[in-house]
């Protein structure tokens, strides 16, 4: 599955996304179970909103509340967007940006829910959870390779945000 | 495999007698730490896009949170550090902030 480059540029900027019928599948289905976990509070989701304040309680309570909307509703901008395009048969460069905030979420939350570790590279074929172990490797695979597309396009040398 | 945790330094909050706006002067730190989910070539992708920094400093922050699990990649005044925080945790990225000592 990892051997064939997914995203191409076309000469109008555009991208093209090269997915199979069962990725696209996946990546309509996924998000759905996202918005379930998150309108549910479930544990994994709360890797979705990091405290920003360690060591002040009353800080992190004014930063939650002054940015938690915001912050929920950027994912699931990411997670729209990739269900509405999922399909198209080219994306501009800002909705492919949204497929890659939308591929994390999926990540930070299967990740969690997987608790995987750093060093993860091999799925354990008798693991009951090998196939949620196989969405997440192709997940980091598809991100890599959105990374690869994106990254192509910014100045190397850096440049003022 | 490396959250925020014990490796925090307490920070010092407590002004000088007579100057209690002391500590204003001191920037704040924005802090990345390591995390087990996140891939190494999107924290660099994301350092490079939201700070605008260079490819190879990108990649020279994203191996430091690798390798000692934490890096300051940005600092400022409060309000621009909190914006800073913000924006990692839009990407999904392990952000906090503290007052520099």
């Amino acid at each position: 599955m990892s051997g064939r480059r997914r995203f191409w540029r076309d000469r109008h900027g555009r991208i093209r996304p090269g997915l199979e019928d069962p990725e696209r599948d996946l990546l309509r289905m996924l998000p759905d179970q996202a918005r379930e976990l998150v309108d549910h509070d479930d544990p994994a989701a709360k890797r979705l909103f990091p405290v920003a304040y360690l060591d002040d309680e009353a800080a992190q309570a004014d930063y939650r509340d002054m940015m938690g909307t915001s912050l929920l509703e950027h994912h699931q901008h990411a997670l729209d967007t990739l269900v509405a395009t999922v399909d198209a048969p080219t994306i501009d460069a800002d909705e492919l940006q949204a497929w890659l905030g939308a591929v994390e979420v999926l990540r930070l939350l299967l990740g969690t829910q997987l608790d995987v570790s750093e060093d993860f590279t091999e799925i354990d074929p008798a693991d009951p959870r090998a196939d949620q172990f196989t969405v997440y490797q192709y997940l980091s695979m598809l991100q890599n390779e959105i990374v690869d597309t994106l990254a192509a396009a910014l100045p190397r040398n850096g440049a003022s945000p | 495999m490396t959250g925020p945790g014990t490796e925090v330094q307490p920070v010092e909050v407590d002004a000088p007698e007579g100057g209690e706006d002391v500590r204003l002067d001191r920037p704040w730190l924005v802090i990345v730490w390591n995390d087990p989910i996140n891939l190494m070539s999107y924290v660099t992708y994301v350092f490079q896009k939201l700070f605008g920094y260079s490819r190879d400093k990108a990649n020279k922050l994203m191996l430091d949170v690798h390798h000692k699990g934490r890096a300051v990649v940005s600092s400022g005044p409060r309000e621009r550090a909190e914006l800073d925080v913000f924006r990692l945790h839009e990407h999904g990225l392990w952000a906090t902030m503290e007052h520099s000592s």
